[in-house]
């Protein structure tokens, strides 16, 4: 191995501390913020019209209408948020239903592996099923104690802590079962299909 | 897909000043990949100890530059990898590269026929300024309007080159949202729906919009456009993430 590369005269900011810096991805900074990220229009969605359905390979959709959602076992949630584009805001705060409990709703056939999860604006993105169950995903509806803002994704996202944000889908119109893997929008467009970020999972 | 994300050392060709706060970096590479307009590159940069620090910068040079790429960065006060950039960095020092990179927010000459309309807040004109060099040095005709935010006169990026591209399609709209010098004769406000009615209006319905700013910016800029009857699969946004002037994007 040649010496590793060092970039002249480069010290850091290093900000944080030794506590905030070791739960930081490796190539990630850390942000106070809440950057947006959007391949397109925010679109403004009208929660009589809003639904949320689990569907593909189960035994029979379900869809719950806004109202009905807001009736669902909710947590609050402390989680470090990654994005691909190299920010990270720990101990982000959001309310929502776990994915688990909404699954309480269907019954899964055994051939399912993976999930597209489908949005209201035509987004998608697909995950193997072992990254959203046991508690490691859920729909998000508030974030820092007030309604989700339509540029974040609301009134719904997916939230899913462990991986790169754009998995963590705005805008979320329900999930789709699946028996074999297929990528979704940032996935087909060079993005790594599964983006854990303590292994970098940038780009594909 | 695999090589061009190796990273790799390139060079610091020359640096050309070309604001009070913003500098172009022209790199060049060992291992050039041609990108398409609009991509970035992942710069890297490593202290002694082994820390690191990582952002994007989107590409301001052509496609056509071959083995090379410029760089068009804002210094953000207090900023890491931009302050050092421009504090540091001078012609002949190496520097670490990853690219390109991104499939989406890609415009390229002959494959997307649609009149082009492209909307910039401050440095986010940098990957449009990648598409309208990519336009002339390709022969493009495509109809192309570009409407260009900025602060105050002094802050416009590529003013010049942007006045001598004018004409074969290409027309130039800035606007001044702080200051006007003397004689100013174009817009003095920010991006609101009138403006952006007035630029597109040879288009009718049909065009490709890329917005590249400020998140409130692109935010307020595609609901106009969405207003105006144009088909959200018509936008593609693009936003810098925490930084001045395009902050929380
Ligand atoms: C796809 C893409 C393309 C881009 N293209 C360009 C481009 O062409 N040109 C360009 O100039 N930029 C571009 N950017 C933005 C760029 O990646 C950087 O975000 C920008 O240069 C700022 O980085 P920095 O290291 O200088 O500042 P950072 O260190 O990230 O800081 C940014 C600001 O936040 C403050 N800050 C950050 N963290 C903390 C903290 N923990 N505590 C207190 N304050 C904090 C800093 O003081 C500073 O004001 C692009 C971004 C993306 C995602």
């Amino acid at each position: 191995m040649t010496e590793p590369f060092v970039s002249r005269e480069f010290v850091g900011k290093r900000r944080g501390g030794a506590e905030k810096a070791s739960r930081l991805p490796p190539g990630q900074y850390l942000t106070e913020d809440f950057p947006v990220l959007s391949a397109g229009p925010t679109p403004r969605l009208d929660l009589k019209r809003w639904s949320f359905s689990i569907e593909g390979l189960v035994k029979e959709k379900v869809s719950w209408a806004w109202d009905d959602f807001l009736k669902l076992p909710a947590q609050n949630y402390t989680v470090d948020i990654s994005c691909v584009t190299k920010w990270t805001h720990l101990d982000m705060q959001w309310r929502g239903v776990s994915v688990d409990t909404l699954l309480e709703h269907a019954e899964l056939d055994r051939k399912a592996a993976f999930v597209t999860a489908f949005t209201h604006d035509g987004y998608t993105t697909n995950l193997p099923i072992a990254d959203i169950l046991n508690g490691r995903a859920f729909v998000a509806y508030q974030y820092d104690g007030s309604p989700l803002a339509p540029e974040h994704g609301g009134p719904a996202r997916l939230v899913v802590p462990h991986l790169y944000f754009w998995k963590s889908a705005k805008w979320v119109a329900g999930l789709r079962f699946m028996e074999k893997d297929q990528r979704g929008f940032w996935e087909s467009a060079g993005y790594h299909n599964h983006a854990d970020p303590w292994k970098e999972e940038r780009y594909s | 897909m695999r090589q061009p994300l190796d990273w790799q050392i390139a060079t610091v060709k020359s640096i050309k000043p070309e604001t009070e706060k913003i500098k172009t970096f022209t790199l060049t590479l060992p291992n050039w990949t041609r990108p398409r307009a609009g991509q970035h590159y992942d710069v890297r940069l490593s202290a002694e100890d082994g820390y690191v620090a990582q952002r994007s910068y989107s590409i301001a040079s052509p496609p056509e530059q071959a083995g090379e790429v410029a760089l068009t960065i804002e210094r953000i006060e207090d900023g890491e990898v931009s302050t050092y950039m421009h504090d540091v960095l001078i012609p002949g020092d190496r520097i670490e590269l990853r690219g390109p990179i991104g499939g989406y927010f890609v415009w390229e000459a002959g494959l997307l026929p649609e009149p082009l309309v492209l909307i910039a807040g401050g440095s986010g004109v940098v990957p449009l300024m990648s598409m309208i060099r990519h336009r002339a040095a390709a022969g493009s005709m495509v109809p192309t309007r570009l409407l260009y935010s900025s602060r105050n006169r002094e802050d416009v990026i590529y003013y010049d080159e942007l006045q001598s591209l004018r004409g074969d399609g290409l027309e130039i709209f800035h606007t001044l949202t702080r200051s006007q010098p003397a004689g100013w004769t174009g817009y003095a406000r920010r991006i609101d729906d009138t403006m952006v009615k007035e630029v597109i209006a040879p288009f009718g319905k049909t065009m490709q919009v890329f917005i590249c700013g400020p998140t409130l910016m692109v935010e307020s800029t595609a609901e106009s456009l969405l207003k105006l009857g144009v088909a959200p699969a018509q936008i593609r946004t693009e936003r810098f993430g925490a930084s001045g002037t395009a902050k929380g994007g």
